[in-house]
């Protein structure tokens, strides 16, 4: 299918796409780019250097920054856990939901909406008390603060993978599979998940965007995650925490690229 | 692509309840190895429900089916050995027509190479083998139930299911593929049910129709039999046109504005009764029943003619095409004298 096709009546003149492209990108750009200058600046006085780039790698800063360097990996065993429980968890349930219980769509989605009204400071004082009874069960590791995230991640995930699973007749596809022979297992796994992949893959990338991001439920439970330690140590050394701060906004920013990218792939593939 | 020889098909008194409404009611049914049933009725009547149920994808309530004469009542929709075609497009997306095909081979561990000559060998027999490496969004409609029989049918099933693959499809399409399902059922011999509305359908390609009503079945029969000597007013409404005329029932016939018709079966009930009349047994003539003509419609290799009787009834009269009634002209209509079902009026 040609890109023209997707053209209507409405669609802005080319003039007026690239004002707008210019207009957006440069709300973003701008700040980003300020961040990369800041972290180039050599002192006070003026000039440009890699200093501050270099210092991140060497030995003989590793007492200073080991916060960040912690704090990154907390935060990357918490975007593993939490994704874990969007596809192992929140998948199965709402592919269970679509299969068997159509009824419970409504309530699932509601349930799974309500996280997003909720701002995290409210959240934290409700967890605060739950998190008295994860400590006893699972200990005080970082990586139990992904339970709290599992939730907030909710709104988004659902919606990621609702957007594929609303697209695809799961009824008649897993019928159409039993009656070819396909166990349940099968059904899910060679039917329904390749159908979903995107909305699975958008949900994971999304999940990681925001635990990246996190900081005030991991702050007030006394967590070191990403952006505590971004706190943390911008105290003493803001060139570094910008750096780390700029990092994680350019893997955010890849993750999501790579979920466009892997929707354009499949259909590229799938043109005659 | 050689099939093994049919399967008998039984359903005993099978019961099927939804929160407390009836599905089924009671459903018997008999199909023999290698036959052709269509399951015919208004919606809600229970045909997709029996056809579900034959298939494992609902549990009945009570009774029990059996295939080759083992029941099956227990056995999970995976293992019953039978190929379906739904109503809605059921192909999987993310696979190619090929790999649609080979879904059922691949689940029965069928090797690689055979499985692909199979498929093959199947999508030949839908006369679609050049499309295999397409996807199903770019398939028409009827190519892909065409690729979805193909796919039912590769595994060998021992019945064939056929869940009202036709009503998605428009009109032109829908007869062509009526015709091959018909030619790729009398080729294989296997044992088919299929699900329709629509009489015509069933007439056309079942070598017995079965008409449900309200989760029993109320006729089965030949179309020849249906049609002709429908056992109640409900299949002699359904299948084909029928003209109710209040007439006078008593020993053996019914008295229909004056003329007096012999009754299909003597047990119907007797006094005021409606008749039900095919409009081919009805001639216009030059002397009989007094009516006008309100409409007249060419049909191709007939004609059929509405007219209104004194009394305000309207009665539908098939003819040549060679009578051609004028709109308000005055006509007699007079009966052929062929036996004719009646029921209760009101």
């Amino acid at each position: 299918m040609s890109r023209r096709l997707h053209r209507v009546g409405a669609a802005p003149s080319r003039t007026t796409r690239i004002m707008i492209f210019v207009v957006i990108g440069a709300i973003f750009a701008v700040p980003i780019i300020a961040m990369v200058e800041f972290t180039l600046r050599a002192g006070l006085d003026g000039g440009y250097s890699l200093g501050h780039w270099a210092a991140i790698l060497d030995p003989e800063n590793e007492r200073k920054y080991r916060a960040l360097f912690v704090g990154v990996a907390n935060s990357l065993v918490l975007a593993v856990v939490t994704v874990s429980i969007v596809v192992f968890l929140l998948v199965p349930t709402m592919i269970l939901v679509a299969l068997r219980f159509p009824r419970l769509q409504r309530v699932l989605e509601f349930v799974c909406i309500i996280p997003i009204t909720v701002p995290a400071i409210v959240l934290v004082v409700g967890l605060a008390p739950v998190y008295a009874v994860v400590v006893q069960v699972f200990g005080s590791s970082t990586w139990t603060l992904a339970f709290a995230y599992g939730v907030t991640v909710l709104p988004y995930a659902y919606r990621a993978v609702q957007s594929s699973l609303g697209a695809v007749d799961v009824v008649t596809l897993s019928e159409a599979a039993r009656s070819l022979g396909a166990g349940w297992g099968t059904v899910l796994v060679r039917v329904i998940v390749p159908n979903v992949r995107r909305g699975i893959l958008a949900a994971s990338f999304i999940s990681v965007a925001v635990v990246l991001g996190e900081f005030t439920i991991a702050s007030l439970l006394n967590r070191q995650n990403l952006q505590t330690a971004l706190v943390q140590v911008s105290k003493s050394d803001p060139y570094v925490a910008v750096i780390f701060a700029l990092l994680a906004l350019v893997f955010a920013f890849a993750l999501l690229f790579i979920i466009g990218r892997a929707g354009v792939a499949r259909s590229i593939r799938r043109a005659p | 692509m050689i099939n093994r020889p049919g399967t008998p098909v039984e359903l005993r008194d099978v019961v099927k309840e939804y929160s407390g409404n009836r599905a089924l009611d009671g459903v018997q049914l008999t199909v023999k190895a290698g036959e052709f049933v269509a399951l015919l009725g208004p919606s809600g009547c229970g045909k997709t429900t029996a056809l579900r149920s034959l298939a494992g994808l609902e549990q009945i309530t009570s009774g029990s089916i059996l295939i080759d004469g083992e029941d099956v009542v227990g056995t999970p929709a995976n293992r019953r050995d039978i190929g379906m075609v739904f109503q809605s497009y059921s192909l999987f997306p993310h696979l190619s027509v090929l790999e649609n095909v080979e879904f059922g081979l691949r689940m029965r561990k069928v090797q690689a190479a055979q499985r692909r000559a199979r498929a093959e060998e199947s999508l030949a027999l839908v006369e679609l083998d050049h499309l295999g490496s397409r996807y199903a969004h770019q398939l028409s409609g009827g190519q892909q139930q065409r690729v979805a029989l193909a796919r039912a049918l590769v595994t060998r099933p021992r019945v064939l299911l056929l869940d009202e693959p036709l009503s998605a499809l428009d009109a032109k399409v829908r007869l062509q593929l009526r015709e091959e399902i018909k030619r790729i059922q009398t080729d294989l011999g296997i044992t088919t049910l299929f699900v329709t509305h629509d009489q015509e359908e069933a007439l056309a390609v079942a070598d017995r129709v079965a008409v449900m009503r309200s989760g029993r079945i109320e006729q089965i029969g030949t179309p020849e039999e249906l049609y002709l000597s429908p056992s109640s007013p409900f299949v002699a409404d359904f299948v084909g046109l029928s003209n109710r005329m209040p007439g006078e029932a008593s020993e053996g016939f019914v008295t229909v504005h004056g003329q007096a018709l012999p009754l299909l079966n003597r047990d119907q009930p007797q006094g005021s009764v409606l008749a039900y009349v095919r409009p081919e047994d009805i001639t216009i003539s030059d002397a009989g029943i007094a009516a006008t003509v309100v409409s007249s419609s060419f049909l191709g290799s007939l004609r059929r003619t509405v007219v209104q009787l004194r009394d305000g009834t309207l009665v539908s009269v098939q003819h040549d095409v060679n009578q051609r009634p004028l709109a308000g002209s005055p006509v007699y209509l007079s009966f052929d004298g062929r036996p004719v079902t009646v029921g209760p009026r009101g």
